[in-house]
């Protein structure tokens, strides 16, 4: 899977991709995670509330700091 | 029944009476009170915001006219969460989809203005009459102070240039069963919780010693009728204090029971929750500091407006 986190640097969307690392590992696999800082990409997603998280190009979450199980439960 | 039981613990418990027990009682009382509150509002209006998110605002708003705009905007200030954090990705991404500047500014006003905090602390301290006209006035700041910017045509003050979006938005749908809603607003509930309740016991704590110790006339002095700057006083010290909603509302009730006239208190909160120094430093990246001394200014003049038109009228 190809995992972004859309944020710019607030300390949510840092816990997110902590989070969302956490939660990569539990699963296992190979995956790619990226953290999206330009916010003219973050518009492209059409996401205006960051955190976000972005898993093989789709949008699943916006504005929420997600627990490592929900995390997984949206990876899975 | 609460205040019955205070009474008992405070009096035949604890053995207390005369200025410590008024202080102590009144310290109990309103921080329990204060506390049940701020869960049960929190987590109705968490549970609502489930539904809606800043996407979905953004969709609903893509092309609606001018001052009906305005309106919406201000509305879905109250419902939908916004923290200053991501006030810039908001900003872009509104106008990425088209919509004015100033409507734009309408829930930019209102989001912040309309937390839930200070929905719940108003409703707990002054009851829903007052609740209502704080939400009131709050809303036509919001709608005409984001027109009024409109007006202005200050576009060109907002200093990254965004591509309007060809077409339709792409829709940010997320699916959430009742149980994880329900969840999701605890959690959130518990959270927002863990982080104001200590300032809500520091404000009720200075606020239940002048309560109990602080005569009346002292007060009235600085802050009451009298004097004509007392609003402006109020708006300015609201600014830099921001993150403290929580704390400084039980302030507030003991000021006004103290002679501080009402409309200089809600002149006073309106500028703790709407002109906030941090969001106006993380606007300052994208916006011009022209915009945002106009955005600061015509609330300010909104909120001291307000407040002496209450001071007239009541």
């Amino acid at each position: 899977m190809k995992i972004e986190i859309l944020g710019t640097g607030c300390t949510k969307c840092k816990a997110l991709e902590e989070a969302t690392k956490q939660a990569l590992a539990k699963i296992g696999g190979f995956h790619t995670v990226t953290k999206v800082e330009d916010i003219m990409k973050i518009m492209d997603y059409g996401v205006v509330s960051t955190p976000g998280l972005v898993v093989d190009g789709k949008v699943k979450s916006t504005g929420k700091l997600l627990s490592v199980d929900e995390i997984i439960k949206i990876l899975k | 029944m609460w205040q019955e039981f205070v009474n008992y613990l405070t009096i035949n418990i604890f053995g207390l009476n005369g200025k410590l027990n008024d202080t102590i009682n009144f310290f109990i009382y309103d921080v329990g009170k204060i506390w049940f509150l701020l869960l049960t509002i929190i987590f109705v209006v968490s549970y609502l915001r489930t539904h809606f998110n800043t996407e979905y605002v953004r969709a609903y708003l893509q092309g609606k006219s001018e001052f009906f705009g305005n309106i919406l905007a201000a509305l879905f200030g109250i419902i939908t969460p916004f923290c200053s954090c991501s006030a810039i990705p908001l900003f872009l991404g509104f106008i990425q989809a088209r919509i004015p500047i100033g409507v734009t500014f309408s829930f930019l006003i209102s989001a912040p203005l309309n937390n839930e905090i200070a929905i719940a602390m108003l409703f707990g301290i002054f009851g829903w009459k007052i609740t209502a006209i704080y939400i009131g006035f709050g809303l036509l700041v919001a709608i005409f102070g984001g027109f009024f910017i409109g007006k202005m045509k200050m576009d060109k003050y907002v200093l990254l240039d965004v591509k309007p979006m060809e077409g339709e938005l792409q829709e940010v749908k997320i699916k959430l069963t009742f149980a994880q809603r329900v969840k999701e607003s605890k959690e959130y509930t518990l959270d927002i919780f863990k982080k104001i309740y200590i300032y809500v016991m520091i404000g009720v704590g200075i606020g239940a010693f002048i309560h109990g110790y602080i005569p009346a006339d002292f007060i009235a002095n600085y802050a009451g009728g009298d004097n004509p700057f007392a609003v402006l006083i109020a708006v300015l010290m609201g600014i830099p204090m921001y993150s403290n909603a929580a704390g400084v509302m039980p302030l507030v009730e003991v000021l006004t029971s103290k002679g501080m006239l009402l409309g200089t208190a809600l002149s006073f909160m309106m500028a703790v929750t709407a002109l906030s120094l941090p969001e106006a430093m993380i606007l300052k990246k994208i916006l011009h500091v022209k915009l945002i001394g106009v955005f600061f200014g015509i609330v300010g003049a909104g909120i001291i407006g307000i407040g002496y038109l209450f001071n007239a009228i009541l």
